[in-house]
C-alpha cells in the first residue's frame, strides 16, 4: 500500500499511507483503518476474575455488569504513577479482556502476572498474539463494517459507545481513539489482511500512526508515554473522571493518590501565534503561578492551527493566555478545555 | 527520485540556484520534503539578515517535526518567498518551485564546492543503506 513505515516499540508501524492530512480529514468526514493489531489483548479468565480487576485498576470494575460492556482504567503501581492505560470488555463473569498498549505490553503482562500470584491465584491470564485488531473510524465507519460483513448490523447497530459485541470471529467493539464514531474489530490474525483488503475495496482509507495521532490530539484523548507514564499522577493527567475514589473499594495506588497534593492539571492550549506546538516545550503562565510543560502537540488538520495538551498549574484557567517557548521565541496560547474536536465538529 | 541538474545541494538537503541577476535561491529538495512529509509551517529569514554557511536560517514543520534549515553560503538574504505563509503545502507539491528564501553570496565561488546532482545522487543512496 506504498506506506511510509516507523518502528514503533519494536514493530514496524506504518506512519502515513502518502498523506497524513489527507487520512486525517477522511477519517473525520468519511472512513480510515488502522491497523492497531500491535496492541496487545489479555484474556484474564477464572472464578476469580472480577476480584482480581477490582484490585488491579483504579476505574470500578463493578461497573460492567453487562456482557460485551467495556471500561477505560489506568493499571497503577502502588506509588500512584500509570503503569498503562487500558480498556476492559466483561465477556462473562469468568471471563474478561483487556487491551492494553504495545510499548507496555511486556510489563503489564510481568506485573499482571506478579499481582494475581498475590491476589488471585489460579487465575489464567493469557496475552492472545494469535489476534488482530482493525479500527475502522469515522461518520460512516459503522456502514461499511456492515457492508463488508454481511449479517454483522444486526448483531452491532444497537451497541452503544463502549459496547462490544461478538459476530462470527469478529469481536466488533464501538470504541475508537479519534473523537469519531466507528468500531474497533479483534479478529484472528490469519484473517487480518483479507478484511482489510475488503474494507479498502469498500472505500476506507487506510490511515497511519500520524493520522491517529493527530485525531487523538483533537479528541483529546491521552498517549501513553507524553500524556502520562510511571512517574505521573492520573488525577494530573487530565484522568481523574477514570479513578474511582469514591466508592470503598481499595486498588493498588489508591493510598497514594489520597495522600498526594494535586498541583498540576492538564489543560488544552490553542497557539494563537504561527508556529507549531511539540512535546516538553515549556509553558509559562502569568496567573498560574508557575510553568508547565505540553505533553502533546502538533498540528490539527481539522483547526487549521496548532493545539496541544500541557500539564499546567492548578491555578490557570479556560481563557488564560500563556506563553509557550518555542526555539528562540515565546509564542502566545490559549488556554481552553479539550477535547478539540468531536464527530467533526470544532468545540473550542 | 527527482534532482535537476541545474541546481547546487548541500548534505543537509537544501538546493541552491544562482539567478542572472547574482542572487542564489534556497530550498529544500524533494528528498527533504518527502521525509518530512506535509508541511504545516515555514519560517523565513528576515530580508537583510548576514548568513553565515552552516547558520541556522529557517524552519520547515511538517505534521511530523520540525526541521532546521541551514544557511549553503554565506551572504544577505535579499527575499523570502512570501507564499509558503500561508500555503506550506507548496513544499510538498513541488519542493524545486516552492523556494524560501534569496542570498546575495558572499563569494560567488562557494557555489562551487557544493555537491552537484550527481554528487547529491550518491548522497541520498549512501544514506539508504
Amino acid at each position: 500500500m506504498n506506506a511510509k513505515m516507523v518502528d514503533f516499540g519494536g514493530w514496524d508501524m506504518p506512519l502515513h499511507y502518502g498523506s497524513q492530512l489527507d487520512e486525517h480529514h477522511k477519517v473525520r468526514s468519511d472512513a480510515g483503518m488502522f491497523d492497531v493489531s500491535h496492541m496487545l489483548a489479555v484474556d484474564i479468565e477464572g472464578e476469580r476474575a472480577r476480584a482480581f480487576l477490582r484490585q488491579l485498576v483504579a476505574n470500578n470494575i463493578d461497573k460492567l455488569t453487562q456482557p460485551g460492556k467495556a471500561l477505560y482504567s489506568c493499571m497503577l503501581n502502588p506509588d500512584g504513577g500509570v503503569i498503562d492505560d487500558l480498556i476492559i470488555y466483561f465477556l462473562t463473569e469468568s471471563h474478561f479482556r483487556m487491551v492494553v498498549n504495545a510499548g507496555t505490553a511486556d510489563k503489564d503482562m510481568t506485573w499482571m502476572l506478579s499481582q494475581c500470584d498475590r491476589i488471585a491465584p489460579g487465575l489464567e491470564i493469557t496475552p492472545r498474539r494469535d489476534l488482530a485488531m482493525i479500527a475502522v473510524q469515522g461518520p460512516n465507519a459503522r456502514a461499511k463494517v456492515w457492508q463488508v460483513l454481511p449479517g454483522s448490523q444486526t448483531d452491532t447497530e444497537n451497541l452503544k459507545l463502549f459496547q462490544a459485541a461478538f459476530f462470527d470471529k469478529y469481536f466488533i467493539a464501538r470504541t475508537g481513539y479519534t473523537g469519531e464514531d466507528g468500531f474497533e474489530i479483534t479478529l484472528p490474525a490469519t484473517d487480518a489482511a483479507n478484511f482489510w483488503n475488503k474494507l479498502h475495496a469498500a472505500g476506507v482509507a487506510p490511515a497511519g500512526l500520524g493520522a491517529r495521532d493527530t485525531l487523538r490530539l483533537e479528541a483529546g484523548m491521552n498517549l501513553y508515554g507524553q500524556d502520562m507514564d510511571e512517574t505521573i499522577n492520573p488525577l494530573e493527567a487530565g484522568l481523574g473522571w477514570t479513578v474511582d475514589l469514591k466508592s470503598d473499594r481499595d486498588f493498588i495506588g489508591k493510598q497514594a493518590l489520597l495522600d498526594k497534593r494535586v498541583t498540576q492539571q492538564l489543560t488544552g492550549l490553542v497557539l494563537l501565534d504561527r508556529g507549531v506546538l511539540r512535546s516538553h516545550q515549556k509553558v509559562v503562565t502569568k496567573n498560574g503561578g508557575g510553568e508547565g510543560e505540553i505533553t502533546s502537540g502538533g498540528f490539527s488538520p481539522t483547526l487549521n492551527q496548532s493545539i496541544a495538551l500541557a500539564r499546567l498549574p492548578l491555578g490557570v484557567s479556560p481563557g488564560d493566555e500563556v506563553q509557550v517557548v518555542v526555539r528562540d521565541k515565546e509564542l502566545k496560547a490559549k488556554v481552553v478545555k479539550y477535547p478539540f474536536v468531536r464527530n467533526g465538529k470544532i468545540l473550542v | 527520485m527527482s534532482i535537476p541538474n541545474d541546481l547546487k545541494y548541500t548534505k543537509s538537503h537544501e538546493w541552491v540556484r544562482l539567478e542572472d541577476d547574482g542572487t542564489a535561491t534556497i530550498g529544500i529538495t524533494q528528498h527533504a520534503q518527502e521525509l518530512l512529509g506535509d508541511m504545516v509551517f515555514v519560517e523565513t529569514p528576515a530580508v537583510g539578515r548576514q548568513l553565515k554557511q552552516g547558520d541556522e536560517c529557517a524552519v520547515v514543520e511538517s505534521v511530523k517535526a520540525a526541521a532546521d534549515v541551514y544557511a549553503p553560503i554565506t551572504g544577505e538574504v535579499t527575499a523570502a518567498n512570501p507564499e509558503l505563509a500561508s500555503a506550506p503545502e507548496k513544499i510538498n507539491q513541488d519542493a524545486y518551485a516552492a523556494w524560501l528564501f534569496r542570498l546575495k553570496p558572499a563569494n560567488t565561488s562557494d557555489l562551487e564546492k557544493l555537491l552537484d546532482s550527481g554528487g547529491y545522487q550518491k548522497l541520498l543512496e549512501s544514506e539508504d543503506h
